[in-house]
């Protein structure tokens, strides 16, 4: 066991993936000689080659592009592109091809890559660098879209992610890269995606979120215990596809639902968790279903992140405005 | 600094009239290959006039004619090796069924049905891209898994004339370029793109010479002939094959058709364009050179067109008479494993085609 940061989590997962299939290709901008500039593939070009880990030019559409035709051969590629602010030109290879490959084909051809991407604030970038475009992806018939919220959990997920027959993009929540050690295991072991985890137990209010809210929340959790209120924190981890049931049983048994997410509320993720419990579980609920998200404005330049960014008082005052609900 | 070469070869073999006006290739001195030729050139275009007929009687969805441009898509695949990859745009039905994609399967793709792309023959063929010039990135990373697998394979990509404004196709080639992979591009220069004219769509002189920005061999070649295409596109190949990476192909031909049976040319072409075109067209220029050469007759030429009229009306009623999809095949496929969200929308879609709620 090893202490690694999240960034090293990812890193060693592409490690070992590199190992046990011969498949794995790793390409994106500065990712090979510098490592990335998070230094995710640090040290991968040295153990591989520049066969198997590509510097490409700037050109994120073709990023995409190329790896929808490696993976039409039987390859695995693992793209990075180096922002999300960056991944929207790929949305056309994403939406038009990677996505639809094996339906329109009748699954003669398939698309087993995983686009992974840096996003989400509170790092102090600059501008472009710091949104979450998680509901984007989810909307996409096809594709699987995947949120890791420890060094542990973005090993195991990155590992099925690659190992897997379809395209995902996983999203790396910036904030968290180099936030905390924890021990992992660099056992090979994959963390199956589409399932929620369940982090913390609790009778009273579910709280339900991913990435790097999950620390939010939990610290929500922490002062709620406090105050004698049970908070169970759902990991969504796999926003697309969702397994909803894991969330639909905690509400059954809570009654109560606080969602947290950074991204904006109109058309956030959150949106699609709400109607799941609304239409499923309303007969569970306590009380109004409670949205902490980021507002519906731009991401604001560094100065103002802060005032844009859900923090652990807003998670706190919609569980609490949920429990003093009656 | 090096100076960049912005002359760009053109080929023809055959002059529209089918008289020889360049070096015979060594595939076109063996008779039987110019007929295979001729022959897909003539299929080709009886499947386009049966689509045709089958689009405007409401019996196949809108349709994109190759009409004129056979030679491009003939050419192309035939100077392919089976094992090769074609990422085709949507208008490669002769070069796709040369790859021994069916009549059939062409006909259920335009009829609206996905199993048209599952090709039976061309296993590791892409299916058309409608989306202009986003599958040029595709044919680089299909090119490239050759090359890591140290195969002797080329991928074939093909576009419009349109789509060289796409940045899609400058990224693909640029890269292409930097990585020396095995693809080869041709473009389908049909002069329109809809209704915008070739002079709209650059200020280039040359679409080849878009091959210089991204440091690659790019020349034209008279796309109404078959046997330059082929020529050229086999030379492509083979310095793929060898190692020497991509080429850009300008294949300059002329759409003699609408866009598609949604289009009506008309409103923003002369007729006259089109009636000045005719007659560099592709099939009579081959069929002109077979005769000449004593190889062909009109006996043949009958024999020829029945034996096609015959294959295309037998594919068309195989279409005809192949049931849809049922509704649970929209579900299968869009993951490898369906989710349990599709496991439900499946079972509701499949009950309410059953007349449940």
């Amino acid at each position: 066991m090893t202490e690694l940061s999240l960034v090293q989590a990812i890193n060693a997962a592409l490690k070992r993936a590199m190992q046990e299939d011969a498949g794995v290709v790793i390409l994106g901008e500065d990712v090979g000689v510098d490592g990335g500039v998070f230094r995710a593939t640090d040290g991968l070009m040295q153990l591989y080659g520049g066969q198997r880990v590509l510097d490409t030019p700037i050109a994120e559409a073709a990023i995409a592009g190329v790896s929808i035709g490696l993976a039409a051969q039987g390859f695995h590629p693992v793209a990075e592109i180096q922002f999300s602010g960056f991944a929207y030109s790929c949305i056309d290879q994403l939406l038009n091809h990677a996505s639809r490959l094996r339906t329109r084909t009748r699954g003669r051809l398939s698309c087993p890559m995983v686009l992974r991407m840096p996003a989400g604030g509170g790092i102090k970038a600059v501008e472009h660098h710091s949104e979450s475009p998680d509901a984007m992806f989810a909307h996409i018939p096809g594709l699987k879209v995947v949120v890791p919220s420890s060094p542990t959990r973005a090993y195991g997920l990155l590992l099925s992610a690659i190992r897997g027959s379809d395209p995902v993009v996983f999203l790396e929540p910036t904030r968290l890269y180099r936030a905390a050690r924890e021990e992992v295991s660099d056992d090979g072991a994959g963390l199956p995606l589409g399932r929620c985890l369940v982090l913390r137990p609790g009778r009273d209010v579910t709280i339900v979120s991913w990435g790097a809210m999950i620390k939010e929340a939990i610290e929500a959790a922490e002062v709620l215990a406090t105050e004698d209120v049970g908070a169970e924190i759902i990991d969504v981890a796999t926003l697309k596809p969702l397994d909803s049931a894991t969330i639909l049983d905690s509400v059954a048994r809570t009654g109560r639902l606080v969602i947290v997410h950074e991204a904006p509320m109109t058309c956030g993720y959150g949106a699609e968790i709400a109607a799941r419990v609304a239409g499923r579980g309303l007969t569970s609920l306590l009380a109004p279903i409670e949205r902490v998200t980021g507002f519906d404005t731009m991401m604001p330049y560094p100065r103002t992140e802060p005032h844009y960014m859900p923090n652990v008082g807003d998670v706190l005052t919609a569980a609490r405005r949920s429990m003093a609900y009656t | 600094m090096a100076d960049a070469a912005f002359a760009n070869s053109s080929t023809r073999v055959l002059d529209p009239d089918g008289k020889l006006v360049g070096p015979l290739p060594a595939f076109a001195r063996d008779p039987g290959e110019l007929v295979r030729l001729y022959r897909a050139l003539v299929l080709t275009r009886t499947f386009d006039t049966k689509a045709i007929a089958l689009q405007r009687t409401g019996r196949l969805g809108t349709y994109a004619s190759s009409l004129g441009q056979e030679a491009v898509s003939v050419g192309t695949a035939a100077a392919m090796q089976p094992t090769d990859v074609l990422l085709p745009s949507f208008r490669e039905h002769g070069g796709q069924l040369w790859r021994g994609v069916t009549l059939k399967e062409l006909f259920l793709f335009w009829g609206g049905d996905e199993r048209g792309n599952d090709f039976a023959g061309p296993r590791a063929d892409f299916p058309n891209c409608l989306p202009v010039g986003s599958h040029a990135p595709h044919a680089v990373g299909v090119a490239l898994a050759f090359r890591l697998r140290g195969e002797r394979r080329a991928a074939v990509c093909v576009i419009g004339d349109g789509a060289t404004s796409k940045g899609d196709v400058a990224e693909a080639m640029n890269m292409a370029g930097v990585w020396k992979v095995p693809a080869v591009f041709v473009i389908n220069n049909n002069g329109w793109a809809i209704s915008v004219p070739l002079a709209k769509q650059t200020a280039a002189v040359t679409l080849a010479q878009k091959a210089v920005a991204a440091g690659i061999p790019g020349e034209q070649v008279d796309g109404n002939d078959v046997i330059a295409v082929r020529s050229v596109v086999e030379q492509a190949l083979a310095r793929a094959r060898q190692g020497d990476g991509p080429t850009l192909i300008e294949a300059v031909t002329y759409r003699l058709c609408d866009h598609t049976t949604a289009d009506d040319a008309s409103r923003y072409r002369d007729d006259g364009e089109v009636s000045r075109h005719w007659p560099a067209e592709p099939l009579v220029r081959l069929r002109n050179f077979l005769t000449q050469s004593g190889i062909w007759d009109k006996s043949k030429e009958e024999a020829l067109l029945q034996e096609c009229r015959r294959a295309v009306e037998q594919a068309a009623d195989d279409y005809l008479a192949t049931p849809p999809q049922p509704p649970a095949a929209m579900f299968e496929n869009v993951y490898a494993d369906p989710s349990a969200d599709l496991i439900e929308q499946r079972d509701a879609a499949m009950s309410r085609a059953q007349g449940g709620t």
